[in-house]
């Protein structure tokens, strides 16, 4: 039997309006790691934000190494080796890496800050994790991946029993994410435990020991990741079993749709073409950085081009401003729904409507009822839940935005629909209604453009695949071809 | 302007590291500060004199101890807009302590500075526990400041005439030639320079602004570091007021308006970011350097005082468009 390491019970914390824990628990072996897993809003953050010191639990036991624990703040579980790196990295951009590690805890020599101590006792702990970067450099110069890095380096050099990692792999390219597992195994086989929250379940399986499930701010179970199945988790997470993950009829496509001939960009886009055809959904596959989304705004007129051209259903366009690019019937959901598809402090309907205002505008004045009607109309047929239209969308979970987004740009009845990472931190059951709208669009004979970096999502429901290195495309797959090596081999096309 | 220097492969370096990324954070405002010199030492007789750089120094002094308090503010990604009224307020304190109530001197300058001290601890502690924007409660911080300059003054000029030793404060030279307003500045910049670079407070300034939440998961106190960069602000203002009150031997009440405007000029041209989490004590120091420079420049040439006000709005946007054009080139770079 291996060391229970904490052991939280009945943990219940209140927020104005809203139970966001509801007698949840918790326990944790020393050396495992333990997969946190349940839909956005079920209250695995605030739990992990109760263990951590962010917030204080109306009611609850937390017993941390056998001995039970009052944890009043950050410093409080710092000091009981409670880590946690959070979902965004909480770093700070214009202080050196060795700065970072050291924030809140600065080496003194004589009442000031002692830099060259904290740039030697840093390369030590950057060595460990075989991060090989000098302590001096400025944090902002790093990758993503190497700044999650050094938020491990500084969870290692606070002395942590217990390290809590939320969606660290986010934004991660798939090496940056094998590396990570690399490291979690190393620190797992020196007795630390870990916990991982995480909306990919193949990450899921692939690095956790046990899973527990929460739900709707309280606990369901807790499984032993090699004895569960995918099926099992997700009818665990939502509480009903999913008819199907994945829905996709497939029809034969009509007629081209779009077409993108020769775009260049620098050296970001290089003799990009591609095609897309009524009633299909074309998928772009590649890492992050390979261009994809550049590609898909420079064709929208978003992004700057040196040369190539742009026809929709036949016209050139590719001189016309992005507006007159949006009327002739194209929209782009774009991959960061909070910077670019969102104003989170208004109203659903608000956002709903800003895109296509001019639908009814009743000369200088918005036709309110019309606006409504719309509205109402998006949040009904996309199943956005919320109390009202008139809620902040600012207040809803990611999936829910998402919709919002997806609804936002389904208004001004597009027949060309490119989605951006549509389902990037949506929750599972989110994801398969996602998926299932997306279906029933190209059904009814809308070109699809799905920008992912999820090879399950791409492969399911796509009916080709675009793959993208550095500004190039490397490859072109028909659904009769789809296969997950294959992709990959092009994905890495030109490193070999 | 630099376009080929490339210094960031230094950047790592332990010793010329700081050096470098001084140079390169500040090379467009430094190259404007030695054009603008260039320029005026061909175009007149008198600017490349020891004398008039004494002039230049002593009248920027004002602007120094100001911006060093705002850079604080703007670093937390707020703004500290009380100077001009906290300089009337205090300087008419001290001389009214001194004039009316027969006060003693060190009793009365000491008053004048807890003043500020209190003044930027209650707009600290406002912001940091209310939430209320810094410009909203600096702003109303200002207005009350200048009434209460009115009304101490009993709305007009205070002239001193009971002691003749503070007047030096403000007049006095050190070795016979420097001004002692040039010595405080260039003292009060040197302080700022270690709170920035070798304190705990100056790393959870830098902290707090690049990244709140980030501080705040590091158990740093964040409502503590924004009364302190307040705090100071305020205390600076103050000590503003009483080296004006000094050299003008009177106070003031309607004095410096919009005198926070030239501190806030010098920190953005010095490469402060009004987004909160950059600037650098070095970079600020020549700001308020240009600032004086520009000021004195249109004087030396006979512009008419009110173009001099256009032409300072004029020279600010470009320097400070230039510069952003050239960051966003290294940025392009460095990718």
């Amino acid at each position: 039997m291996p060391k229970t390491l904490v052991e939280m019970t009945g943990i219940t914390k209140t927020f104005p309006g809203v139970k966001a824990l509801d007698n949840a628990q918790l326990t944790l072996y020393s050396g495992e790691v333990l997969g946190l897993l349940g839909e956005n809003g079920a209250g695995k953050s605030t739990l992990m934000n109760v263990l951590g010191g962010v917030y204080k639990p109306d009611s609850g036991k937390i017993v941390i190494d056998g001995k039970e624990a009052v944890i009043g703040s950050v410093v409080d579980a710092q000091n009981l080796g409670v880590a946690f790196i959070h979902q965004e990295i909480a770093l700070v951009p214009y202080l050196s890496v060795a700065e970072n590690i050291f924030l809140g805890r600065e080496r003194m020599s004589a009442g000031m800050v002692d830099k060259k101590k904290m740039y030697k006792e840093a390369k030590q702990w950057l060595d460990m994790v075989g991060l090989d970067v000098n302590p001096a450099t400025m944090l902002c110069k790093l990758s993503i991946g190497k700044q999650q890095m050094v938020e491990i380096a500084k969870a290692c050099s606070l002395n942590m029993k217990l390290l809590i990692m939320d969606e660290p792999t986010s934004s991660l390219s798939e090496s940056e994410v094998k590396s990570l597992f690399e490291m979690m195994n190393k620190l797992k086989s020196n007795g630390i435990g870990l916990i991982y929250i995480s909306h990919k379940l193949d990450e899921i399986f692939t690095i956790t020991d046990r899973v527990c499930v929460m739900r709707d701010g309280g606990y369901v179970g807790t499984i032993v990741t090699k004895e569960s199945s995918r099926d099992e988790l997700v009818s665990m997470m939502v509480g009903r079993t999913l008819d199907s993950y994945y829905t996709r009829t497939f029809n034969t496509p009509g007629e081209v749709m779009m077409e993108v001939k020769n775009i260049n960009s620098g050296i970001r886009l290089r003799d990009c073409s591609f095609k897309v055809r009524k009633g299909e959904i074309l998928g772009f596959y590649g890492l992050v950085g390979a261009g994809r989304s550049e590609l898909v705004k420079a064709a929208m007129g978003l992004y700057p081009k040196d040369s190539g051209t742009v026809y929709v259903k036949g016209k050139d366009v590719t001189k016309l401003p992005t507006m007159k690019i949006q009327e002739s019937g194209v929209a782009l959901v774009p991959e960061n729904r909070k910077l670019e598809g969102l104003i989170l402090k208004n109203s659903i309907s608000f956002n709903m409507s800003i895109s296509v205002l001019r639908k009814f505008m009743n000369h200088l004045r918005v036709n309110g009822k019309k606006e409504k009607e719309i509205v109402d109309n998006g949040i009904a047929s996309l199943a956005v839940k919320t109390p009202s239209r008139d809620q902040r969308v600012g207040n809803l979970s990611g999936g829910n935005q998402q919709k919002v987004v997806l609804a936002k740009w389904l208004a001004s009845d597009p027949e060309i629909l490119i989605l951006d990472e549509p389902t990037r931190g949506v929750d599972v059951g989110a994801k398969a209604e996602i998926y299932k709208i997306m279906n029933e669009l190209a059904a009814k004979g809308m070109a699809i453009i799905m920008i992912s970096s999820e090879m399950p999502e791409i492969v399911n429901m796509c009916d080709r695949i675009l793959v993208m290195n550095d500004g190039k495309i490397t490859g072109e797959l028909d659904r009769s071809e789809f296969d997950q090596e294959k992709i990959l081999h092009y994905v890495f096309a030109e490193d070999e | 302007m630099g376009k080929k220097i490339d210094l960031s492969k230094y950047d790592d370096h332990v010793i010329l590291g700081p050096i470098v990324r001084y140079l390169n954070s500040n090379l467009g405002i430094l190259a404007a500060f030695i054009i603008l010199c260039v320029v005026l030492t061909i175009a007149t007789d008198s600017f490349m004199t020891l004398n008039n750089w004494l002039t230049i120094l002593r009248t920027v002094s004002t602007t120094g101890f100001l911006a060093i308090g705002v850079m604080l503010a703007i670093m937390l990604g707020g703004i500290d807009l009380i100077a001009g009224a906290m300089i009337a307020c205090s300087g008419c304190l001290v001389v009214v302590c001194m004039e009316r109530f027969g006060m003693n001197m060190i009793l009365a300058i000491a008053i004048g500075l807890v003043l500020g001290i209190i003044v930027g601890f209650v707009n600290g502690a406002i912001i940091a526990y209310s939430g209320i924007h810094p410009f909203v409660v600096t702003l109303a911080m200002q207005s009350i400041l200048r009434g209460a300059a009115y009304l101490i003054a009993n709305g007009q000029p205070v002239p001193l005439y009971v002691n003749t030793v503070y007047p030096k404060i403000g007049t006095g030279l050190a070795f016979g030639v420097v001004p002692y307003p040039i010595i405080y500045m260039l003292i009060f910049f040197f302080l700022q320079y270690l709170l920035l670079n070798k304190t705990k407070m100056g790393r959870y300034i830098y902290a707090v602004g690049g990244n709140a939440t980030a501080a705040q998961f590091s158990g740093i106190d964040i409502k503590k570091v924004k009364i302190m960069v307040w705090t100071i602000s305020g205390f600076l203002a103050s000590f503003a007021g009483i080296v004006l009150s000094a050299r003008l031997a009177s106070g003031q009440p309607g004095t410096s308006v919009g005198a926070e405007t030239d501190a806030i000029a010098a920190c953005v041209l010095g490469g402060t970011s009004m987004y909160g989490g950059v600037g650098c004590t070095g970079g600020v120091l020549i700001g308020v350097l240009v600032i004086g420079v520009i000021t004195n420049g249109l004087t030396l040439l006979h512009v008419n005082s009110n173009w001099q006000y256009v032409a300072k709005g004029i020279i600010i946007l470009l320097a400070v468009y230039i510069d952003m054009i050239r960051q966003n080139k290294m940025q392009a770079r460095s990718e």
